[in-house]
């Protein structure tokens, strides 16, 4: 067990949550998601054009554990806005088709599921970050 | 690794009066897909009730359970508190 008092990865995690209005915590990149829980995910939040950061919990398993331990949350993926869990992807899901999920972005306008369906939307507003590259 | 019936009736037991349907939906053992209503869930955001199952299960979501996809709510005969 590291010590609390000093855990780099949960405060490089911490810092980028605080630092994007919207950021998500995926398996792979939105380019090319390594899971199809993350995949539906970005589908959802960019058909609804939020910008969003991604992170790829993948390369260090550190990132994962800490940042569950942070979110209170054990799966993958993890969507969050002004710096609050919104939810894993059974709720995103249900947020984009009810309508909730662009307005939980801070988005006012929403394009209707039926106008601009998941998986059409232009790739990709998404905004690459690495957490392990803040550790080196 | 667990069944659907297992996942079921954990569920259950873990939370009072909740009533569980769950699926394997790879036939692995590993992939379960689970709808649950329990009047526990009244006056809980989405993210409360999708933990309260989570709990039941520990550090077995992610390890043995790879993936428990989850939908819940509020029985339907069960008053509602408003959404704000």
């Amino acid at each position: 067990m590291s010590s609390p008092e000093s855990n780099p990865i949960r405060d490089a995690i911490a810092e980028a949550i605080s630092d994007h209005d919207v950021i998500l915590f995926m398996k792979g990149t939105p380019e090319a998601p390594a899971c199809g829980f993350s995949a539906r995910t970005v589908a959802a939040l960019q058909a609804t054009g939020a910008k969003f950061a991604a992170v790829d919990i993948l390369p260090d398993p550190r990132i994962r554990q800490e940042l569950s331990a942070l979110s209170n949350w054990p799966t993958i993926p993890q969507l969050f806005a002004n710096g609050e869990l919104v939810g894993g992807c059974d709720i995103v899901m249900e947020m984009y088709e009810s309508g909730e999920l662009a307005p939980a972005l801070g988005l006012t306008e929403q394009p209707t599921p039926a106008a601009e369906p998941i998986g059409s939307a232009a790739p990709s507003a998404a905004q690459g970050l690495t957490i392990e590259s803040k550790l080196s | 690794m667990p069944t659907a019936e297992q996942i079921k009736q954990r569920i259950e037991a873990g939370i009072p009066g909740a009533s569980a349907e769950v699926e394997d939906y790879t036939g692995g053992g590993d992939h379960f897909r689970a709808v649950v209503h329990a009047a526990a869930f009244a006056g809980r955001s989405r993210i409360e009730q999708h933990r309260l199952v989570y709990e039941i299960f520990g550090s077995e979501i992610g390890g043995p359970i790879h993936a428990l996809t989850l939908k819940t709510a509020v029985p339907a005969e069960t008053p509602t508190a408003p959404t704000v």
